[in-house]
């Protein structure tokens, strides 16, 4: 199971306020350009997609190559409506899935 | 018979020519996979924007330009423009110069982000540019390069 960490901005949100989402995930977002001492190729294992959903409609998605760091961080902002769920998650190679949610208060 | 690949007039193909032609392909085919040209990131960067020439501005791109460690290079897009429903960025992409492979991220926005805004980590090969660009709604292109030097590299050494 993977390890993975979200983090919404703190503070009294209120409706039209911008707020920045973080998301974390352990992954080793192998590349498949590298080989072994023997010169084999190291399969790639990445993810390739990661995607937000914020009150049951998708506010932020990404699409991520081997460039992409290992255990990939991203950050990105989104406006504040209403008191509902965050659902982060990524895909990728080999099957790989994951999910996160957390909730964003929002003040009336 | 005045092709640049035929052997040197003569009777017979020069023996040196054919040899140094054979080592010519050989190193070509072994360095291929192990770095993409600049010339393949002009060619990524063309295929996002449907062969449109991006123009310079707008776009920010914030990227260290001396690191130690090619693997985990923070990058940081900024794009000075409004957020509405009618008028909004709703992709930024990044590719890179030398690294295996120009892509290294595109994201999708929409004016739910209220501000054209990322942040994440990317590997550097070697030291390159890296170039960002922002697609508008009203279909224009944006762009922004910066040169990197790294002095570990990443990706392809272990």
């Amino acid at each position: 199971m993977a390890t993975a960490s979200v983090l919404i901005q703190r503070g009294h949100h209120r409706k039209g306020d911008i707020v920045t989402l973080k998301a974390i995930i352990a992954h080793p977002m192998e590349t498949g350009y590298r080989r072994t001492e023997q010169g084999a190729v190291i399969a790639r294992n990445i993810i390739r997609r990661f995607t937000c959903h914020y009150d049951g409609v998708e506010v932020f998605a990404c699409d991520l190559f081997p460039a992409i760091a290992a255990n990939p961080l991203i950050a990105f902002t989104t406006v504040a409506t209403r008191t509902g769920p965050v659902t982060f998650t990524w895909t990728g190679d080999n099957g790989f899935h994951h999910a996160e949610t957390a909730t964003l208060t929002v003040m009336d | 018979m005045s092709s640049p690949f035929s052997p040197p007039s003569g009777s017979e193909p020069d023996r040196r020519f054919v040899l140094a032609l054979g080592a010519g392909m050989a190193a070509s085919i072994m360095v291929r996979p192990v770095r993409a040209e600049p010339e393949d990131m002009t060619r990524a960067i063309l295929a996002f924007t449907g062969g449109a020439a991006p123009t310079p501005g707008k776009v920010a791109l914030d990227i260290a330009p001396l690191v130690e460690n090619g693997n985990a290079v923070g990058v940081e897009v900024r794009v000075d423009h409004p957020m509405r429903a009618d008028d909004h960025v709703t992709e930024i992409a990044l590719f890179t110069e030398k690294n295996p492979q120009a892509d290294v991220a595109v994201f999708h926005l929409s004016p739910r982000a209220g501000r054209a805004h990322v942040v994440t980590r990317m590997r550097l090969a070697t030291s390159q540019h890296v170039t960002a660009l922002a697609r508008l709604s009203d279909g224009s292109f944006w762009t922004d390069t910066r040169e990197v030097i790294v002095t570990i590299a990443a990706c392809t050494e272990d």
